[in-house]
């Protein structure tokens, strides 16, 4: 169809001219298709999002259809963009890090840590054992609730409800454990630059034990529903492939790019806190369909499990912040019992850690979503020049578009659901 | 300390592209090789040919808010083989800031390129689909160079009608 045809019938009531670029990109993308020469009207545009409670958040996809096949799509991010990145700009690095926790809803703790590290090495902050270890624990908790919201949205996207409860009942015990140990159940700011906030509290301790004593066993349970379950397998296998060729040139990352046989973890690549001395397998698939996808994530859920169990024995006791004013806060018994306290809280609160001027540099963690980079570059003051996101999602959102190309309709729904796309990171 | 490999590949630049690169720096264990933003393109062409960079982790964009060569921009490329790092930077002036697209080096390009030029608005010359990517095509600024205001412009952005009535 051409461009005039398309916007002759569309009436934008506002943002017209995104409406119609946006539309004007779909002819372009391969080659223009005349849609008024198609004698059985089987081809359609049709547009699904951003209000659409399977596309994981608002983000919207505009198709066009052969029949029930997708022709070509485009994706359309950006409605919640909030500009974190400005936001930053016009902050501390310790006031920023509450914004981080918004970004990847779903794993809020991996994002904080990723905050905190680049800082520190772009100011050149050693973080005690302890706090590193704690880190650890609350990263892979985060992973594993993550992996659980991503299970259960998943196969109900599949059509598979009761699965959905099961996921978040775990998901809820994951909560308690961040009451007890952060403070918070959900968006937990718990890192702190130079260290964490509090120490591990004998309580929480022993939920995260009883959690990774229990948890393998609904692993178990689920793999034996849903591994060999027809209807599972049959709506995912083959379905969303992408090649590992096509996975590196789109720059994808996380589950998505290991479930086509490239074993790219920055766990592995560049190791970060304690990662060198766990033990732990990186689970890779071949296929790249979503049902390696599956594969590759329930896989790393037992692994999350092994690296927590690792982390508290090897867990010894000691500080949990760095003891030196310039880089770290204060602990709150100093704050309220000596003056000196009191001015270095605030000093840190007003101007913060202050990187050396002129420097910059990039560090990235391995997020739930795959890997996740700040790239800061300082002034010298105690707030960032620049700070850069790379954000997973939106480099696998990138791959979703070439995914999509050549499925069937209904898959639609599965394939968002199998890349695992945030809308809070991937709009920044 | 930059990795040896890195130290590598940065004098293998340097060697094949000799006055183009302007220089290097180092903080963290990070290289970053700055270059003349005529031959960007034939560097990142070729380390990913020659030095196996096949994966293009992100594009950065950033506002030096001075006099000349105001803008910069930054790929950051991973070499999945050798498992490093590498920055090449350029430098663009505040006038027509314009660079060759790298769509056709890395897929991967194509919507950071959309996302520096609807930040900043650096243009891509070839870029297959140069659309901005967050903010509506109405909206008429970028929003992270330093002189956009951090509370933004009031009546900048077309919102929808929330008032049935007055259709």
């Amino acid at each position: 169809m051409s461009t005039d045809a398309i916007s002759a019938k569309l009436k934008p009531k506002f943002q017209k001219e995104h409406q119609l670029a946006y539309y004007k990109a779909l002819e372009d993308k391969h080659t223009t298709i005349d849609v008024d020469q198609d004698p059985l009207g089987t081809r359609m545009i049709l547009n699904m999002g951003p209000q659409h409670p399977a596309t994981h958040g608002v983000l919207r996809v505009l198709t066009e259809l052969n029949g029930e096949r997708i022709v070509k799509n485009k994706l359309d991010i950006g409605y919640l963009h909030r500009g974190v990145e400005k936001i930053a700009e016009n902050k501390t690095y310790q006031e920023f890090m509450p914004y981080t926790d918004r970004m990847d809803y779903l794993s809020p703790y991996s994002n904080n840590v990723a905050l905190c590290t680049a800082v520190e090495k772009i100011a050149g902050i050693e973080v005690p054992e302890r706090a590193q270890y704690i880190r650890m624990v609350g990263a892979e908790l985060a992973r594993i609730s993550s992996h659980l919201l991503w299970l259960g949205t998943m196969v109900m996207d599949a059509g598979a409800i009761s699965f959905f409860i099961w996921t978040f009942r775990e998901r809820e015990r994951i909560y308690d454990i961040f009451d007890d140990f952060a403070g918070h159940r959900f968006t937990v700011s718990h890192s702190r630059i130079g260290g964490v906030a509090s120490d591990l509290t004998p309580e929480a301790l022993e939920k995260i034990r009883a959690f990774i004593a229990q948890f393998p066993n609904e692993i178990r349970d689920w793999k034996k529903l849903l591994n060999r379950n027809r209807i599972f397998v049959d709506r995912n296998k083959d379905v969303g492939t992408i090649s590992y060729e096509d996975a590196i040139a789109l720059g994808m990352s996380g589950a998505n790019i290991r479930a086509t046989g490239i074993s790219y973890d920055i766990r592995r690549v560049e190791p970060y806190l304690k990662y060198a001395e766990m033990e732990f397998e990186v689970p890779t698939r071949l296929e790249g369909d979503n049902l390696a996808r599956y594969f590759v994530r329930m896989e790393e859920m037992s692994e999350s499990v092994k690296i927590i169990e690792q982390c508290l024995a090897k867990m010894e006791k000691g500080p949990i912040r760095v003891d030196n004013a310039k880089k770290s806060y204060p602990s709150k018994d100093e704050v309220y019992y000596s003056m000196e306290g009191l001015i270095h809280d605030f000093m840190m609160t007003d101007t913060g850690v202050c990187p050396p001027a002129g420097v910059e540099c990039y560090h990235a963690i391995e997020a739930p979503k795959g890997e996740l980079g700040y790239y800061i570059q300082s002034d010298g003051t105690g707030h960032p020049w620049r700070l850069k996101v790379k954000s997973p999602s939106f480099s696998n959102l990138q791959g979703l578009e070439n995914i999509l190309d050549g499925q069937m309709l209904a898959d639609t729904v599965v394939v968002i659901g199998g890349i695992d796309p945030v809308m809070g990171e991937a709009d920044k | 300390m930059a990795k040896e490999s890195i130290l590598a590949v940065s004098k293998a630049i340097s060697e094949k592209f000799g006055e183009a690169v302007t220089g290097t720096a180092e903080h963290a264990g990070d290289h970053i090789v700055i270059v003349d933003k005529s031959t960007v393109h034939d560097i990142l062409k070729f380390l990913k040919e020659e030095h196996h960079f096949i994966y293009l982790s992100d594009i950065v964009a950033a506002d030096r808010f001075t006099e000349d060569d105001r803008f910069e921009v930054i790929y950051n490329l991973m070499s999945l083989r050798d498992q490093h790092r590498i920055f090449i930077k350029t430098r663009l002036p505040e006038e027509n800031p314009e660079l060759p697209t790298a769509c056709d080096i890395w897929k991967a390009a194509n919507w950071n390129e959309r996302e520096a030029f609807d930040m900043f608005g650096i243009q891509f010359i070839g870029h297959p689909d140069p659309r901005r990517i967050f903010l509506p095509e109405d909206f008429k600024y970028h929003p992270l160079r330093k002189e956009f205001p951090l509370l933004g412009v009031p009546g900048s952005l077309d919102l929808p009608n929330t008032n049935p009535d007055a259709e």
